[in-house]
């Protein structure tokens, strides 16, 4: 097994483990990890043409996804003085289920697709659609604003693994385009959150149901 | 020509945050606002010269989308300079639950316009599906703040609303990026750019599933932000709950640089002899909204509400005509340009009439021709335009697309088409004219009430220009529509 087969295992794992989590900061915290680890991915990917581009792509992925965004909801989460649970629609058990679910679809889907001999790995196509899919189901899953942050950055990955493995085609510019965008976004959505807290004493999203015909 | 257009109202918006006189920051958004349109005006004398080797250059659709988004920031720039003037450091009073709420300060507010303009503006000029991508996805991050200008908890609603079904929804896009990329990556061949020029020369090489895949992801993803239903969940409660001028922005320019983002995938999918298939979905989608935007049109109790279910509807008319091939791709150009002004002439209006009656229930306004006649009239020519009663330009452009679904031989879309323009019709004449009509009650008739010249000027100058867009488009407008056309239809 190659270093890249160890990240996208990881990557799987701490998806699932996201799934199965009750408390807010335990979820953080593995988002944390999970963006730490695919900052590792362009280096170890492309091993063979090392380069300056990667090596800074990897060093802004990881600041920003193992550092900047955790610290930053850690402090939109600390000024909402509630219950630190995830509050789900779905279960825990039924969630991770489903994420076992989401993940053999994901691989029997790309078993069917014409994939490039320029991915790096063979799983790398199946292990991104498993996080697209498993940032949606977040997102629909849980009550919590920061959790449908999470769910976002996690959806955010799967399309990230995904073009990791297309590197050579994407060029230093858009990428970091891309970054600074989920950057913004992430801050963007933090504020708000914080505002929801203050108007609302809660950032139960279930609650922001004014608005409808 | 490019960077100077992008960075200007970019360092101006990056200014405006750090000014401390709300004078010198509001001459500053009506001056960027004046020298933006005085460039774009230069580009459709000389074409700008392209930047970064290629992937910001100004093409027929860029300087089409450009003037819109240029042109309607102009006219709303003089308005929320009124508007930010009338509103300026004092508590308001809500008009739905009459709790008291702060206004968001407004330095940020101007400088997220900027900076919204800035994002504008690159997403018209980028011919680089990532770099598009990059800018589509910042429109939705500068405007997320002007949605929340009133602090209360239905504008937080709306903006959480609107920035997580958006930023999921243009997620989806990036990974149609990565899709067209791997499109674009001939087996055992070199890669090449994902440039539009690029890929139209290049696009008998593009491999078709991946191709097909990359199409239906940028419909989902730029569609989101288009609000084509069933992606269109954001649009009213965002377009209800923002400032009037920032509705008009949004429903003006923001929806037509998605639209520019589905269009420059329909030229490739055109290119690489996909394009029956790109218009198959054009058609499902538009039929779906017009039909969505009837139902929701019929019996809708809120104006600003029936405005965006407007816009619902009014995409769809311009998703449909692009299905129709080059005929139908010419209305639905001159269809968004006509749209994007009588729209955001309405929603100014809007403003006006909120200020006024201090409701925004369809019921609870009366006699708006006699408590505020300027605003009334104007109202209903609005009325006039939007449902595309001739001489507005909106006759023109519906008239042209409801031809070419004829004249193709696809009856019954053009069947559809008229049952929902006619339900809509229906819907909007009794809100309209149950507003402008009758006795206007006590709030609304007092001397506080007058209409101000900021009021007034922007709304009726955006009425008078989509007259004159229907009594005849001027040639040059016609040439740019004709050379986008032709790119979205099958070559002969």
């Amino acid at each position: 097994m190659n270093n890249t087969n160890i990240i996208l295992v990881l990557v799987v794992l701490t998806n699932l483990k996201l799934l199965g989590s009750s408390r807010l900061g335990a979820s953080i915290r593995v988002v944390a990890m999970q963006g730490v680890v695919l900052g590792l991915l362009p280096v170890l990917a492309h091993t063979n043409e090392l380069s300056l581009r990667y090596a800074v792509l990897a060093a802004g992925t990881i600041a920003l996804k193992g550092i900047v965004f955790p610290w930053f909801l850690f402090r939109a989460v600390r000024e909402a003085e509630v219950t630190r649970e995830v509050e789900p629609y779905v279960g825990y058990v039924t969630s991770l289920l489903a994420g076992v679910m989401i993940l053999a679809v994901s691989f029997w889907m790309c078993e069917r697709l014409p994939m490039p001999e320029t991915l790096a790995s063979s799983w790398l196509a199946p292990v991104a659609f498993f996080s697209i899919f498993a940032g949606l189901f977040l997102i629909v899953s849980r009550k919590r604003a920061v959790n449908q942050v999470l769910g976002f950055l996690v959806l955010e990955n799967g399309v990230y693994t995904f073009g990791v493995g297309l590197a050579p085609h994407t060029s230093l510019l858009v990428e970091a385009g891309v970054l600074l965008d989920v950057f913004v976004a992430v801050f963007v959505m933090g504020i708000t959150i914080f505002h929801i807290n203050r108007e609302f004493d809660h950032i139960e999203t279930n609650r922001l149901s004014t608005l409808k015909d | 020509m490019i960077l100077v257009l992008v960075f200007l109202p970019l360092l101006a918006g990056l200014a405006a945050f750090a000014l401390r006189s709300p004078a010198v920051r509001r001459g500053l958004l009506i001056g960027t606002a004046l020298v933006h349109a005085a460039l774009t005006a230069i580009c459709w004398k000389t074409t700008p010269g392209a930047a970064l080797g290629g992937w910001l250059a100004l093409d027929a659709a860029g300087l089409l989308f450009l003037s819109i988004t240029s042109g309607l920031f102009l006219v709303a720039s003089f308005y929320a300079a009124g508007y930010l003037g009338q509103q300026a450091n004092k508590h308001t009073t809500d008009v739905e639950e009459g709790m008291l709420f702060d206004n968001a300060p407004e330095a940020v507010f101007i400088g997220c316009l900027l900076l919204f303009l800035a994002t504008m503006t690159l997403v018209t000029v980028s011919q680089h599906f990532g770099l598009l991508w990059v800018a589509v996805e910042a429109t939705t991050l500068a405007s997320a703040p002007l949605i929340y200008f009133h602090r209360h908890h239905r504008s937080l609603e709306a903006t959480w609303k609107y920035l997580l079904v958006c930023s999921v929804g243009i997620a989806l896009a990036l990974l149609a990026c990565f899709f067209l990329g791997v499109a674009a990556t001939p087996p055992n061949g070199e890669g090449f750019p994902l440039v539009l020029t690029e890929l139209v020369a290049k696009a008998q090489q593009l491999q078709t599933p991946w191709l097909k895949a990359a199409c239906l992801l940028f419909f989902v993803g730029y569609g989101t932000k288009m609000g084509l239903a069933p992606l269109h969940t954001w649009l009213p409660d965002a377009h209800s709950e923002a400032p009037s001028v920032v509705s008009a922005l949004l429903s003006g320019a923001v929806l037509n640089c998605a639209f520019l983002g589905l269009v420059r995938v329909q030229q490739v999918c055109v290119a690489a002899g996909l394009g029956a298939f790109g218009r198959d979905v054009w058609v499902l989608l538009g039929l779906v909204s017009l039909v969505v935007g009837a139902v929701f049109i019929i019996g809708q109790t809120d104006y600003k509400r029936l405005l965006a279910y407007s816009s619902v509807e009014n995409m769809g008319i311009i998703a449909l005509g692009v299905g129709l091939g080059s005929a139908g791709a010419f209305g639905a150009m001159l269809h968004a340009v006509n749209h994007a002004i009588a729209k955001a002439m309405l929603f100014l209006l809007s403003g006006n009439i909120l200020a006024h009656y201090q409701t925004k229930n369809i019921a609870q306004v009366r006699g708006l021709l006699s408590a505020a006649p300027v605003t009334g009239v104007l109202w209903v020519a609005g009325f006039l335009a939007i449902t595309g009663t001739p001489p507005f330009g909106l006759f023109l452009s519906k008239f042209t697309i409801l031809k070419a679904a004829i004249d193709g031989g696809r009856t019954w879309i053009g069947i559809m088409f008229l049952v929902s323009l006619g339900v809509i019709f229906i819907g909007m004449t009794t809100a309209f004219f149950g507003m402008a009509q009758g006795v206007p009650d006590k709030v609304a008739s007092g001397p506080a009430n007058r209409d101000r010249w900021w009021q007034i000027a922007p709304p009726a100058v955006l009425g008078l220009l989509v007259l004159w867009l229907g009594l005849a488009v001027p040639g040059p407008l016609n040439n740019v529509l004709r050379q986008i056309a032709a790119t979205l239809g099958d070559a002969p």
